[in-house]
């Protein structure tokens, strides 16, 4: 008892001292869920050749990595935040009132977003607007917007399949859900009367849009047992269930890789890491990680990150993305604004 | 209908509900225990796969080209049918025994994990012609199943085939030491205050239900309770083994206060009475007769709180521990992450030769919750006491 009571006091004493001032040798890594498999594999390697501590990686989601990396320039935050979109301009306003003012931003690569169902059924070929009029909470009848009556494919398209509508997709805190509404729900209203011109992104409640939590792998062990559901999810899953899963062409394109990289399938995103520029010098090794990540050995044409699922960027702009980081090109609002 | 008849028909009816209820009762269990069952089965039946691991005879060849191309170190056709997680490394062993360089040598690699896939009948992307390479080797007994000493002896990783729960476990127990370390004495010493030495007034009555709802609160909030105090305020490391001990420390609290006074309670007044009458201050009354009397119920409850403090992910993540964190940690202020947290990251990835690694950490997970539960059962059935 009394032995406890001492330990308790040494340990809380401690624990009060050592971290007064803590510089650093191990990188600090947060943000996107969808990122995070390709920088835990580049930190891996870069832990297990270079002889540097490995690099913490963070899933906790793109908003909240760009919230953590906002804080400040103080060592306490991280280094790297990444991303499976754009930095908000908002998040960068709220980095330079932070003091993060200089901020490097790095295109890794390209995710699809794929809808995918059980592969003992036939090709199907799905455009943006049968997918948005499958989700949306309402849709336009009669030049007025009611709420969605469809609940089979072939009510918003005669030559699609007799099937019940059910889709398995990501919540709302998914940066794959967002990716969603944005490149498929978005793109799709905003050139439609019905919804008056303007962007509309709710998704039904009523039961037929089901989210399935942030683990994909969820969405894909349904898709296996329930012949006919749709599933939305990150390409990558779709690659490595191909035994099971198909995914459909959209707009008439299939997603596969070369189609996803060239953007003709329409339903592909950027991935991204932001840099903070001010702890290149004060975190040890966090230039060669960039430096790694960003080789040829991992994001390029033949590399190891295209083994797990991500899908290369362009020759030309690889060496465009080297060229800007050997430089240390900022990033200013003007960037993000387009 | 006579009177009598009345009385048998009621009598009839009472048996009848019992009946139904035995009914009821004997079949929520058999559920209860399918269930289980059917968790278990499954989880073994995909788990025990990864118990062993493919590799593949081969030579290695070490010169200054393999060790820049480290991937050209074994014959071509193989380069990508072995781990990287060993061709990688070739630079570092050339460096630990520099007399390897030159030389070529025969070895067993751990294969890649598509390749292990493929030899345990699962679904893989292999190409054709890279199984008629694995059938040709299999033939010529260049390829054999090993007990995967890797799964517990490494580190998480991105590669499958060399991933393991080693820096996980020890995350776990040094998170589970600062647990104990922080949440034993002060909650005990709690519960003995309030227990025995306490007046019973309205403040302690308001402390003891508050300590009573702390129990019942859900364990995230705990999680925004240590990112507030202990990271945000005390500038504990973020991820750190001891954010997480402090952390859990909180929420193990409750359990043993509660615990301990129920043990104290438990024991007779005679045996106060008895002590205090042959002159024992109330200070060596607890330390010398109740403490002593009750230590088998209080590490019961100490037991379950652990085991509980075990399971938990979800304060962790909100305090950064569900993170890649591959190294073991080497001091308490170290990142680390937990056992729960690195079945929930593996249960995530894409690729599918995590599923069954996924499936063996939880059955290492439950087999270690199982021993400490049977612990606190033996530890009960022991010492208890009948007064």
């Amino acid at each position: 008892m009394k032995k406890l009571l001492v330990l308790t006091l040494a340990a809380g004493l401690m624990a009060l001292t050592t971290f007064a001032a803590h510089a650093r040798d191990q990188i600090r890594i947060v943000g996107s869920s969808t990122v995070y498999p390709f920088a835990s594999y580049v930190a891996e390697e870069f832990g297990a050749t270079t002889g540097n501590p490995t690099p913490i990686i963070e899933s906790t989601g793109s908003g909240g990595g760009h919230k953590l990396f906002s804080q400040g320039v103080d060592l306490n935050t991280p280094d790297i935040t990444n991303s499976s979109r754009r930095m908000k301009t908002s998040e960068f306003d709220k980095n330079m009132d932070a003091g993060v003012k200089k901020i490097v931003e790095v295109v890794i690569g390209y995710d699809g977003i794929a809808v995918a169902f059980n592969n003992s059924n036939p090709d199907i070929n799905l455009t943006r607007k049968d997918i948005t009029l499958a989700v949306a909470e309402e849709v336009p009848v009669n030049g007025k917007l009611v709420p969605n009556p469809y609940k089979n494919w072939n009510e918003i398209n005669s030559s699609l399949p007799n099937r019940p509508i059910l889709i398995y997709g990501p919540p709302t805190s998914s940066g794959t859900r967002d990716a969603f509404e944005e490149l498929v729900m978005e793109a799709t209203t905003k050139k439609m009367a019905g919804y008056g011109n303007k962007k509309y992104k709710k998704i039904r409640q009523d039961g037929l849009y089901v989210p399935a939590g942030e683990n994909d792998n969820l969405i894909v062990q349904k898709l296996a047992k329930d012949k006919e559901a749709f599933g939305i999810f990150g390409y990558s899953f779709l690659e490595e269930n191909s035994d099971r899963l198909k995914g459909a062409m959209v707009d008439g394109v299939k997603p596969v890789p070369a189609k996803i990289s060239s953007g003709e399938y329409p339903v592909s995103r950027s991935l991204f890491f932001y840099v903070k520029v001010d702890h290149l010098s004060k975190v040890d090794g966090l230039e060669e990680f960039v430096d790694m990540f960003l080789s040829e050995m991992m994001i390029g044409t033949d590399g190891l990150l295209k083994s797990i699922g991500l899908i290369p960027l362009p020759a030309d702009e690889r060496d465009a993305l080297r060229a800007r980081w050997e430089k240390r090109q900022l990033l200013t609002k003007a960037d993000l604004a387009h | 209908m006579t009177k009598e008849q009345k009385r048998l028909s009621h009598i009839k009816k009472r048996y009848r509900q019992e009946t139904t209820f035995r009914i009821m009762s004997v079949s929520a269990i058999i559920l209860a225990s399918a269930f289980l069952i059917f968790f278990l089965v499954d989880i073994s039946r995909t788990g025990y796969t990864a118990l062993y691991q493919t590799e593949i005879q081969t030579e290695v060849t070490y010169s200054e080209k393999t060790i820049k191309f480290t991937h050209l170190a074994v014959p071509k056709e193989l380069n990508r049918l072995v781990s990287r997680g060993y061709t990688r490394l070739i630079p570092r062993e050339v460096e630990a025994n520099p007399e390897l360089m030159g030389q070529t040598v025969e070895r067993w690699i751990i294969a890649d994990d598509e390749v292990d896939q493929y030899i345990k009948g699962k679904p893989n992307r292999l190409k054709d012609k890279q199984i008629e390479i694995i059938d040709r080797l299999k033939d010529e007994n260049k390829i054999r199943k090993a007990f995967n000493t890797g799964f517990f002896t490494r580190g998480d990783s991105k590669l499958p085939e060399i991933a393991g729960i080693f820096s996980a476990a020890i995350g776990s127990l040094y998170v589970l030491f600062l647990t104990m370390l922080f949440s034993v004495p002060i909650g005990i010493m709690t519960a003995v205050y309030l227990e025995e030495f306490a007046p019973d007034n309205w403040f302690t009555r308001v402390i003891e239900v508050n300590i009573n709802n702390l129990a019942a609160i859900p364990s995230i909030l705990f999680g925004l309770l240590g990112l507030a105090i202990f990271i945000n305020f005390f500038g504990v490391p973020r991820s750190s083994a001891l954010a997480g001990g402090l952390t859990l420390a909180l929420m193990t609290l409750p359990v043993i206060i509660i615990s301990t006074r129920v043990a104290l309670s438990s024991v007779p007044d005679s045996i106060r009475q008895g002590a205090q009458g042959v002159g024992a201050s109330p200070w060596q009354v607890v330390w010398h007769h109740i403490l002593p009397l009750s230590l088998p119920g209080i590490l019961t409850g100490f037991i379950i709180g652990i085991a509980r403090a075990m399971g938990e992910t979800a304060p962790l993540l909100i305090i950064g521990m569900l993170a890649y964190i591959p190294e073991a940690p080497g001091s308490i202020t170290d990142a680390a992450t937990v056992l729960p947290a690195q079945i929930y990251t593996w249960s995530s990835t894409s690729l599918r030769a995590y599923t069954e690694r996924t499936a063996l950490g939880i059955m290492v997970l439950l087999s270690v919750l199982l021993m400490l539960n049977a612990a606190a059962v033996i530890i009960r059935n022991k010492f208890e006491r009948k007064w």
